[in-house]
């Protein structure tokens, strides 16, 4: 299991980590590719629902990235998705699962370097956790057919 | 409106443990005005269930539905080209949506996803408080518009305790007395006198005290 490859998808504000990860591309910093960037209009589109149904169908990990605190361009976008995020782990917690599957990051739209070193971190930690215990189910379910 | 809470997770999934067809029936009203039992909150305890039992290697049928209103027969109704489908039926309504469907689908085992709190009032958003107790004689024409029934928590009728402490009630200082709410609304509105009228030993029957209660409009009865 060391050695995997997790499959993680992060949302990104169009207004600011989207850019981020733009001007990563264009400066020629490279981050894994195991982060999936799917662009929202604004993080606080990003509801609780659709955490869930990334972990749901295989992902490992999931990070929301929003503009730093106080600067939304809809005011309490990122605010909101921050209580979605907290929402989500109470679940994950209340299942027994590690809540540090799901996290959520703030960065500004001039940041490539920190949306590189986020997009590391974020998969080394979930490295270190595992895959998605939902791939616990399929062994059992292999290991009887 | 009448508030709810989402009962914990493991009480919600042990519920379940025999079953492998879920019906899962949120409500639109109350409870999704309180953001327990909607139709985002269905979608999120279906997925949370679908998470647990996909990491026992088990696969479990949910099928979301949420209807207008679960404590109406009416509306219960549309259940009915699903119940047979399903092992188990699990509600997200209040305990009347729960019952509702229980008295329908005689042979459906019915379990709650909530508990049902309090009929209370929003006070801003992602807060609610209780303000009714449903006593059947209402007296917050005299009590200034505060209920003392509901917001003290003695249902003192007739003046605060002895406990009242810098205007909060003694169980805890987040706490407002209700005698003291209702006091200084008496005063804004200049009818303090009203507080010197004695009220009766209230009467408890219409409140519950004579057993489960009923409303019957013979107009509407048809
Ligand atoms: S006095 Fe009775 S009916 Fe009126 S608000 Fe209080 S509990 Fe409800
Ligand atoms: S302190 Fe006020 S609210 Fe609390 S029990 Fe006494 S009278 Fe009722």
């Amino acid at each position: 299991m060391e050695n995997y490859e997790p499959e993680i998808v992060a949302f990104c504000c169009h207004y600011c980590a989207y850019t981020a990860a733009d001007m990563a591309g264009s400066k020629r910093i490279s981050y894994p590719a195991n982060v999936k960037i799917i662009r929202v209009p604004c993080t606080g589109k990003v509801d609780a629902i659709h955490i869930m149904k990334a972990l749901e169908k295989g992902a490992d990990g999931v990070y929301v990235a929003g503009c730093l605190e106080g600067d939304c361009h809809f005011k309490t976008g990122n605010a909101r998705a921050r209580l979605r995020v907290a929402r989500v782990q109470k679940i994950l917690e209340d299942l027994g699962w590690e809540k540090e599957r799901v996290a959520m990051i703030n960065m500004s739209a001039g940041m490539g370097e920190r949306f590189a070193k986020t997009a590391f971190e974020f998969t080394e930690k979930i490295k270190s956790l595992g895959p998605n215990p939902i791939s616990q189910g399929k062994i059992e379910v292999q290991a009887v057919s | 409106m009448i508030t709810a809470e989402q009962k914990p997770m493991q009480e919600i999934i042990q519920y379940l443990a025999p079953y492998s067809k879920i019906l899962l029936v949120g409500c639109n009203e109350c409870v999704t005005v309180c953001a327990a039992g909607g139709r985002k909150e269905v979608g999120l305890l279906a997925s949370a269930l679908h998470l647990n039992s996909l990491k026992q290697g088990k696969t479990i049928d949910i099928k979301e539905i949420t209807l207008e209103r679960q404590c109406d027969p009416e509306y219960v109704e549309e259940l009915t080209s699903y119940i047979d489908a399903a092992d188990a039926v699990l509600s997200m309504s209040c305990g009347c949506g729960v019952q509702t469907i229980a008295t329908r689908f005689k042979q459906a085992h019915v379990y709650p996803a909530v508990n049902t709190k309090f009929m209370g009032a929003s006070l801003s958003q992602g807060v609610w408080a209780e303000r009714c107790q449903g006593c059947g004689d209402c007296m917050l024409g005299i009590t200034a518009g505060i209920c003392p029934v509901s917001r003290c928590s003695k249902s003192l009728l007739n003046g605060p305790c002895g406990g009242t402490s810098n205007g909060q009630c003694e169980i805890g200082p987040e706490t407002d007395c209700a005698w003291r709410l209702i006091w200084e609304r008496l005063k804004e509105l200049g009818i303090e006198g009203r507080y010197e009228a004695l009220v009766d030993a209230k009467d408890w029957r219409p409140a519950g005290g004579a057993g489960p209660r009923k409303i019957i409009r013979e107009d509407l009865a048809l």
